[in-house]
């Protein structure tokens, strides 16, 4: 009995942060899972009625729907596993063989693109890909045709914008790893007369695999719920284009009204970051 | 055979191997820099340019009246002050909580602990976008839509769990042996906490602080959901003005607003940057 009130005593600061998570996160995410099933819209909380899966088969059947999904998808392949993670990884390891300078200069660079605010950075990108922006005078210098990247392949401008926002953070985080790998093993192998390319695959990349592993998730996780950049330079358009799930939901919710709607697309969501949140923990199991 | 590699391998040629390698990450990198500089350098000039368009260019003339002109009470002050008033009230608070909340965490064995970080953990994790519809709702129900202070309370929770974390994780740096001595000579928990603890994690309180502050001035999804008064509205949303009922956009003035709403997150990083080094271990660094 003392011992229980001991410990309820101790966990006393607890409090004010317990209180906080449970009023604004756990109780938004309770409602959530309440209005998903609910036909709620925003004009009056009179008429909502309970409706079951309604909103989700709905969901299934809408081709917006399915349409946000492949679009998501296409964005989270495209700029965080292959665009963010790949070059991050090319970056920290070019770091450590190039000279000082340029490792300081390229640094400075591609961390400045991630420190701004997210909507000037959207602001930036839409300059840079618009079909008077600087991409296609570029192009244009090089002799190369120009496109209209915005209307021809918004999903791809999107997508490009958000490799050069988030690339930091996987370099930053295989920087550290690569640090950590002993350097007589890196060596060895090159005695060995094992080429640079055989060197990454047999030796580097087995020995960072956890790290690749929680950069994975945590940039996946972070592109799901991309929205500022989109709706900065697309709102995403034209048409329905670039219109990834975050931007879908926000259509519903509040351009249609269907908050119930938005709501049950919001909760797809949020489950599938748990889903990814759960394996995040797994792979992180050893150190808490 | 690999040992005869191994002795037969001349040293001026291993050496000028490792130089040929140097140039061509250097090279490499100089070129990531290059593409990633480009954006950043359309700002840059922009904000000096009186003619400013979407295209790069030198300023031509050169001029400081972008800055003069967004530098007015309506453009640039309020909505710098209305930033700082809640991301710094927000702060305060969030810093506050993890604080305390990280104490009994990181000093006490108890059976709570390893589940409530581990939900914490989770927590981070949490796509912050999936939930701002409900969000929205509940805001309107309990009349905290609108109000500078019920969008601090959501913006500090968001970003509470990674500050715990991160707390409790410097905290966890610092010995406890100095701590002893004072609870021998009668001080509580709590005073023991702001007399020893604190003043011997300094720059871990910094880092979280400048980190949180850093996350919300970014924030625009959470502020253009919750406020809807133009005179309420932080930089990060009343930057849409520039897009607003005039029809053309000065991309000038707007480069202009961009560099100063940026400025301060790029000091306070550099502040940090070299605290947070290498070891950049902040998993969740970056959700959004």
């Amino acid at each position: 009995m003392r011992g229980a009130r001991r410990t309820l005593l101790r966990g006393l600061p607890v409090l004010p942060s317990v209180l906080l998570l449970l009023l604004f996160l756990a109780g938004p995410i309770a409602y959530c899972a309440y209005i998903a099933f609910t036909d709620m819209q925003l004009t009056g909380a009179s008429g909502t009625h309970f409706v079951g899966l309604a909103n989700f088969r709905h969901a299934f059947a809408d081709p917006g729907f399915r349409n946000a999904v492949v679009l998501t998808l296409v964005f989270t392949v495209l700029s965080s596993i292959i665009g963010q993670n790949t070059l991050g990884l090319g970056l920290a390891a070019a770091m450590r063989r190039a000279s000082r300078p340029v490792r300081t200069v390229t640094g400075a660079v591609v961390i400045a693109a991630w420190v701004l605010p997210e909507i000037v950075a959207g602001f930036l990108l839409y300059a840079f890909f618009r079909r008077e922006g600087t991409l296609n005078a570029i192009l244009g210098w090089l002799h190369l045709p120009s496109q209209n990247w915005l209307f021809t392949l918004p999903i791809l401008a999107v997508s490009l914008a958000n490799v050069w926002r988030g690339t930091a953070f996987s370099m930053l985080v295989y920087s550290a790893a690569l640090a950590e790998i002993p350097q007589d093993i890196a060596e060895q192998a090159e005695v060995d007369g094992a080429s640079a390319v055989q060197r990454m695959w047999h030796v580097t990349l087995p020995m960072i695999r956890r790290s690749i592993g929680t950069n994975l998730m945590l940039n996946t996780l972070q592109t799901l719920s991309v929205f500022g950049l989109v709706w900065a330079m697309t709102r995403g358009g034209p048409g329905a284009r670039s219109q990834t799930l975050p931007l879908f939901m926000y259509e519903k919710a509040f351009q249609q009204s269907l908050i119930g709607y938005g709501t049950a697309v919001a909760l797809l969501l949020l489950v599938v970051g748990a889903l990814f949140s759960v394996v995040y923990l797994r792979l992180l199991r050893t150190e808490v | 055979m690999t040992s005869a590699r191994r002795g037969g391998r001349p040293r001026s040629f291993r050496s000028a191997r490792r130089v040929r390698h140097r140039l061509a990450a250097d090279l490499a990198l100089l070129l990531v820099a290059v593409a990633f500089a480009v954006p950043l350098g359309w700002l840059a000039l922009a904000s000096f340019n009186e003619h400013a368009g979407l295209r790069t260019s030198l300023p031509h003339p050169f001029t400081l009246g972008n800055f003069q002109a967004v530098l007015t009470p309506d453009t640039t002050y309020t909505p710098m002050f209305n930033s700082l008033l809640l991301c710094g009230s927000a702060t305060a608070l969030t810093v506050a909580a993890a604080t305390l909340a990280a104490y009994p965490l990181s000093r006490y064995r108890s059976r709570f602990n390893r589940p409530f970080l581990l939900t914490i953990l989770f927590a981070t994790c949490l796509p912050i976008t999936a939930i701002m519809v409900p969000v929205y709702g509940l805001f309107v129900q309990v009349n905290l839509i609108d109000t500078l202070w019920g969008t601090a309370l959501f913006l500090a929770t968001a970003q509470l769990p990674f500050a715990i974390w991160l707390m409790r994780n410097f905290m966890d740096g610092v010995p406890t042996v100095l701590e002893e001595a004072a609870w021998t000579d009668g001080a509580s928990s709590m005073q023991a906490l702001w007399r020893v603890v604190l003043p011997l994690m300094g720059p871990g309180v910094g880092v979280v602080t400048v980190f949180t502050f850093i996350a919300m001035w970014g924030n625009f999804f959470v502020p253009f959901m919750l406020l809807l008064s133009p005179d309420q509205l932080p930089a990060s949303v009343s930057i849409y003005t520039f897009f607003g009922s005039y029809g053309t956009v000065v991309y000038g003035q707007l480069a202009a607003f961009s560099v100063l709403y940026s400025a301060p997150v790029v000091v306070l990083y550099v502040a940090i940057a070299r605290r947070l080094g290498g070891g950049f271990a902040l998993g969740g660094a970056v959700k959004g």
